[in-house]
C-alpha cells in the first residue's frame, strides 16, 4: 500500500511535469511505482535493465517530455556507460529516484557491498546526489527536480531504509 | 548489398523524417549520405538505439525510424519485449542484420548463426515483424510507414562497411537540432 510519503513523491513528480517514467523495481519503491503506474498524466514504462531505461528516458526527453528513472542503487553498476556517454554527453536532465539499499536497517548482506560504492561512484561520475534519511526530506524534491532540468544533468536521490521506514 | 547500399536506397524515404541511428559505422555512413537535423546519431551506448527511438515515438505523433543492427539488438535483446508491450504505431525498428559487428571489424554475431532475430521479435510479442532481403528493404519501409502500425523490419544483408570519416559534430548540437525538428514537425 502506498504511504503518504509515496504520494508526496508522486505529487512532486507531477507538479514538475515529469510525464515519462521508467522503472526497475525494488521492494522499497513498490508504493511509488504503483502510484506512478496508475497516474494518467504519466507514461510508466517498466524497463528490463536500467541502461535500457536511460535510452527510453533520453528519447522521451528529446521528444519533448520530461523523464525520470526509478531504480535501486545496484543499477549504477549496470548504467555507468549510459550515464556517461548518453545522459551526460548529450546533456539530458535525468532525475534518478534511487532506493539506497545496503544502508543501516538493511536485511540483505549482499546489498551492503554495492552501498559502499554508491556515493564514491556518484562522486567519480560528477553526479550530484541528495541522501534522504527522513520522510520530511521529501519536501526538498521539487527543488531537486527543478535543479536537474535547469542544469540538464542526471541527479541522484538516494532514499535509504531509514527514509522509507520513517515514511507514514 | 551491404549496409551502405541499404542506407543509400532508403535515404530518400528518410528525408525529413525522425531517424535514430545506431552507433559507429551506421551513423557515420548515414551522416555522409543524408545529414539532416532530424537525424539523431549515437556516439556511445551500444544497444540503446531501439530504446531511444521507442522513447521518442511514445511521447509524440510523428513517425520515428530507428536504424539498428543485429549486434546492437543482441546487446539489448530485452528491448524487443519492451517494444512489444508498449506498442507505438508511429515506431519502425529497422534492424540491418548483416550477421556481424560491423564497426569493430566484422566479427560474426550469433544473429548470423543459430539465432533468428525475426523469431526472437515474434516470441517477444511483436506483431508486425517482417524479414526481407537488402533489396526489398526500401519497399518494406514504405509499406510500414503507410500501414500506420508499429513494425519491426529485419533486413538481411552482407557484412561490410565503406570508408567514411567520423562525425565531426557536437553531441549537444545533435540533440538540440533533433529536439527542435520534433517540435517543428509536430507544430
Amino acid at each position: 500500500m502506498p504511504t503518504p510519503t509515496d504520494k508526496a513523491i508522486l505529487d512532486s513528480l507531477v507538479r514538475n511535469k515529469i510525464g515519462f517514467i521508467t522503472s526497475v523495481p525494488c521492494k522499497q519503491l513498490a508504493g511509488v511505482i504503483e502510484l506512478v503506474d496508475n497516474h494518467e498524466e504519466i507514461y510508466h514504462i517498466p524497463s528490463n535493465k536500467e541502461d535500457e531505461g536511460m535510452g527510453l528516458c533520453t528519447g522521451a526527453y528529446l521528444g519533448g517530455t520530461r523523464s525520470a528513472i526509478i531504480m535501486q542503487n545496484t543499477a549504477l553498476g549496470v548504467a555507468i556507460n549510459s550515464l556517461v556517454t548518453l545522459i551526460q554527453y548529450y546533456h539530458i536532465p535525468l532525475p534518478m529516484l534511487i532506493s539506497y539499499r545496503g544502508e543501516v536497517g538493511e536485511k540483505v548482506a549482499c546489498q551492503v557491498e554495492m552501498a559502499i560504492h554508491t556515493k564514491p561512484l556518484l562522486q567519480q561520475l560528477n553526479i550530484p546526489y541528495f541522501h534522504f534519511t527522513k520522510a520530511e526530506q521529501v519536501n526538498g524534491l521539487d527543488g531537486i527536480l527543478q535543479h536537474s532540468q535547469m542544469c540538464k544533468k542526471p541527479i541522484a536521490i538516494l532514499a535509504d531504509a531509514s527514509f522509507w521506514s520513517s515514511a507514514s | 548489398m551491404i549496409r551502405y547500399d541499404i542506407l543509400k536506397t532508403i535515404a530518400p524515404i528518410l528525408k525529413e523524417r525522425l531517424v535514430v541511428c545506431n552507433i559507429g559505422s551506421p551513423s557515420q555512413e548515414l551522416y555522409q549520405l543524408l545529414d539532416q537535423p532530424s537525424n539523431f546519431y549515437m556516439f556511445g551506448t551500444m544497444g540503446l538505439c531501439s530504446s531511444i527511438g521507442l522513447g521518442v515515438a511514445l511521447v509524440q505523433d510523428q513517425p520515428v525510424i530507428a536504424i539498428d543492427g543485429d549486434g546492437s539488438v543482441l546487446t539489448n535483446l530485452a528491448t524487443l519485449s519492451t517494444i512489444a508491450n508498449n506498442p507505438a504505431d508511429n515506431f519502425i525498428l529497422l534492424i540491418v542484420d548483416n550477421g556481424s559487428y560491423g564497426s569493430t571489424g566484422d566479427q560474426p554475431t550469433y544473429a548470423g548463426m543459430a539465432t533468428s532475430l525475426t523469431e526472437v521479435a515474434r516470441a517477444c510479442g511483436c506483431r508486425n515483424v517482417v524479414e526481407c532481403s537488402a533489396e526489398e528493404t526500401a519497399a518494406e519501409l514504405e509499406k510500414a510507414l503507410s500501414s500506420g502500425k508499429m513494425t519491426i523490419i529485419i533486413s538481411k544483408c552482407q557484412p561490410g562497411n565503406v570508408n567514411v570519416s567520423v562525425i565531426d559534430d557536437d553531441p549537444v548540437n545533435i540533440a538540440s537540432r533533433f529536439s527542435n525538428s520534433i517540435k517543428e514537425l509536430n507544430s
